[in-house]
């Protein structure tokens, strides 16, 4: 592996796409409109593919190159035209319905970045500086997926959420050096995720409740305890 | 190198898995999952014999331990679900296509935990554990009624977002162990990392055990994660709440017993024992409050697994002695429970409901079912002689001999739970019967047999432990440390 310093270019190019990742991520959150968060989380696969194929260059591991393939393909084109088709088919409102305002989603965003630097920031002080910078990147994905999953109220958004955390996880695993077999692994499981939340989920709610509202199931449940 | 043998345990049922989706017959459904459970059982038995880690397998004393508590618990549910499947098909609750996702569902989680428990790799772990969670939550809402589906819903979006936190605990941690290890397979072996952990780099062990904690606490129901728990339990098929209060748990609380050992042995790390004793002790008392006031028997035996996963977790977080009780505790506690379940399962189909309003008088209509249901549950309210009175005993015991203050806490929740075990075991056994007539003939003891399996071993554990036993269950909490 190529020593990786501050100031080479296998080191700027690894940063700048795994800062790409963490700003898609404000987008997700900074959209109101359905198919613009749809499109943002497409543009993040893409960027994580571009990341993920960085570091196979980089690191000279070609099955990194498969991780990048499957992020492109399944996340960055499939996943997201699967989601426009069920916006359109099951004619889902197209504005996204926050629980807590866009703005302050952002402010608290914010907070959660510098809560993830200066997590992880102090633990590594000895790793290699790539894999320290990388990690906060990646845990900020994280946190932010997270984030959307809480403040969003419909199941899609919900589920974009979620996706968007794995995007991170990905990110985090491609940007350390060597690690074998999670990588395939993770990335094939992850699909099938995926599968079932469309193929299972969606339909079977529409079917149900004729809404994507998950307050409106909460409603129902309450009714039991 | 070990041989082949582990390796049978976990694919037996996932060979049964692929079989069963060709099988449309429900009875021979059935039967292939009894005998595949079986095989996998009597596989799990040759585990002491054969320990050794490899590349990808690990058989200790602590996986062999589980992974036979674990196929024993599918093998006795795999009996059970034969009868309650052809009920429910009887009563039009379930169809034979749904009969038939339910075995192969059930097949491919039971193979997957088997798995999660028997590999050396904590990437193999997380990979396992995540395809034996989609099973779950799959199996979860078979039923299609509309709070299933809110179920399973609920269940894969916090148990998603919990293996998630678990994944990015996992490549935290092997960035720690790269140091020591070097890149591949080593940083991520239970085994290397068990030896290597002084060398680890603590900073980094730290993050990593933070996410672990989460990730796996998320599966094991541990406060404040548990709110997938209830709603799973008593929405699935019963036969899945037996197995999935049983031995998710246990797979999620062995993976966060051995992140402890490695843990313990960094000097650089923070002690694991208080943040997994927290977790536990909010579950336990958690749980105990919200058991008063449960209308629904499923639920409310739910939120009983939350407490007694609590109070294993509890025991694993005060390390040491406790270890070895926290270890009693889960097998008991994976015994009594699935065979509470099983009565409960076989009490709602009499009464066609799971709501304690109508499952009271069950000792006038069904007076074997009543019983085993009373022993159950007073095994599981800790009372003598069944084997939870032992476990809680020693871990209490062990409480008041180094933090005396927890132990009043401990003792606060376990007193509130197993009041309230016994003040719905009134209901249930004496209540009044609802006034509709019951559905279909009395329980048989075909029926009963495997929860009467379970308590014998449950008294056995607890009046009389063969010395061979306990042996066996040290050595399995020393491989943890």
């Amino acid at each position: 592996m190529e020593r990786m310093a501050i100031g080479t270019l296998s080191y700027d190019a690894a940063h700048l796409l795994g800062a790409l990742v963490l700003a898609l991520s404000f987008g997700l959150l900074s959209q109101r409109r359905l198919g613009p968060v749809i499109n943002a989380y497409a543009m993040q696969a893409i960027v994580l593919a571009a990341a993920a194929a960085w570091q196979a260059h980089v690191q000279h591991a070609p099955e990194l190159y498969l991780t990048a393939a499957v992020a492109l393909g399944a996340k960055g084109v499939a996943m997201p035209l699967a989601l426009h088709a069920i916006v359109r088919r099951l004619r889902i409102g197209k504005s996204v319905e926050t629980a807590l305002g866009i703005f302050p989603t952002m402010a608290l965003g914010v907070a959660l970045v510098a809560l993830a630097v200066l997590v992880v920031l102090p633990t590594t002080t000895q790793s290699q500086t790539l894999a320290r910078d990388d990690l906060s990147l990646a845990l900020s994905v994280v946190l932010l997926g997270l984030l959307m999953m809480i403040s969003r109220r419909t199941a899609i958004t919900q589920v974009i959420g979620f996706l968007s955390l794995e995007n991170g996880l990905i990110l985090a695993a491609v940007s350390v050096n060597g690690m074998p077999l999670v990588v395939e692994l993770s990335v094939a499981v992850l699909v099938l995720v995926g599968f079932v939340v469309f193929g299972v989920f969606f339909f079977r709610i529409r079917a149900e409740f004729d809404s994507l509202e998950t307050d409106h199931l909460d409603r129902i449940g309450s009714g039991h305890r | 190198m070990i041989g082949f043998e582990p390796w049978l345990v976990p694919l037996a049922p996932l060979a049964a898995a692929l079989l069963l989706g060709l099988v449309s017959d429900a009875a021979l459904g059935a039967w292939i999952a009894i005998a595949a459970t079986g095989a996998g059982f009597a596989a799990s038995l040759l585990l002491p014999s054969t320990m050794g880690a490899g590349t990808y397998i690990l058989v200790d004393a602590l996986s062999a331990h589980v992974a036979m508590l674990t196929a024993f618990v599918g093998f006795t549910t795999a009996l059970y679900s034969r009868r309650y499947i052809a009920r429910a098909i009887a009563s039009g609750a379930l169809d034979a296509g749904r009969a038939r996702e339910y075995h192969v569902l059930f097949m491919t989680f039971l193979g997957f935990m088997l798995l999660a428990l028997l590999s050396n790799n904590l990437g193999v772990t997380w990979v396992a554990l995540e395809a034996a969670t989609i099973s779950a939550v799959l199996v979860v809402g078979l039923p299609r009624t509309a709070n299933a589906i809110e179920a399973s819903w609920k269940y894969f979006l916090l148990c998603g977002v919990g293996i998630g936190l678990a994944l990015f605990g996992t490549v935290v941690l092997y960035l720690a162990a790269l140091p020591a290890l070097g890149p591949g397979y080593d940083a991520m072996s239970w085994t290397a990392l068990a030896h290597a952990a002084p060398q680890c780099r603590g900073t980094l062990l730290n993050l990593a055990f933070v996410f672990l904690l989460l990730g796996y606490g998320t599966k094991a129901g541990l406060a404040p994660l548990h709110g997938w728990m209830p709603d799973a339990h008593a929405e699935g098929p019963t036969p899945v709440s037996a197995v999935l209060s049983g031995s998710v748990l246990n797979v999620a609380l062995v993976v966060i017993l051995r992140v402890r050992g490695i843990m313990d042995s960094n000097a650089d790390a923070l002690a694991p024992g208080p943040p997994i004793m927290a977790m536990g002790l909010l579950s336990v008392l958690l749980a105990a409050f919200s058991l008063w006031g449960r209308r629904d028997a499923k639920r409310f035996f739910a939120f009983s697994s939350i407490e007694q996963s609590g109070v294993a977790a509890f025991a694993f977080g005060l390390g040491g002695a406790a270890v070895f009780a926290g270890l009693l505790h889960m097998t008991v506690h994976t015994l009594a429970k699935s065979a509470v379940f099983q009565c409960i399962g076989l009490a709602a189909q009499r009464r066609g409901s799971q709501l304690f309003a109508h499952l009271g008088g069950l000792l006038v209509s069904d007076r074997a079912l009543a019983l085993t249901l009373a022993a159950g549950i007073l095994a599981i309210a800790g009372l003598p002689p069944f084997g939870l009175f032992a476990s809680e005993m020693l871990i209490m015991g062990e409480t008041i001999r180094r933090i005396p203050l927890l132990a009043a806490a401990l003792g606060l929740g376990l007193v509130v739970g197993g009041w309230a075990l016994a003040a719905r075991l009134i209901t249930l056994c004496l209540g009044a019967p609802p006034a509709t007539p019951p559905i279909g003939q009395p329980t048989i003891w075909v029926s009963l047999a495997p929860a009467w399996i379970h308590l014998a071993l449950i008294v056995m554990l607890g009046l009389a432990m063969p010395q061979a036993v306990q042996a066996w269950l040290a050595t399995a909490a020393q491989a943890s440390q």
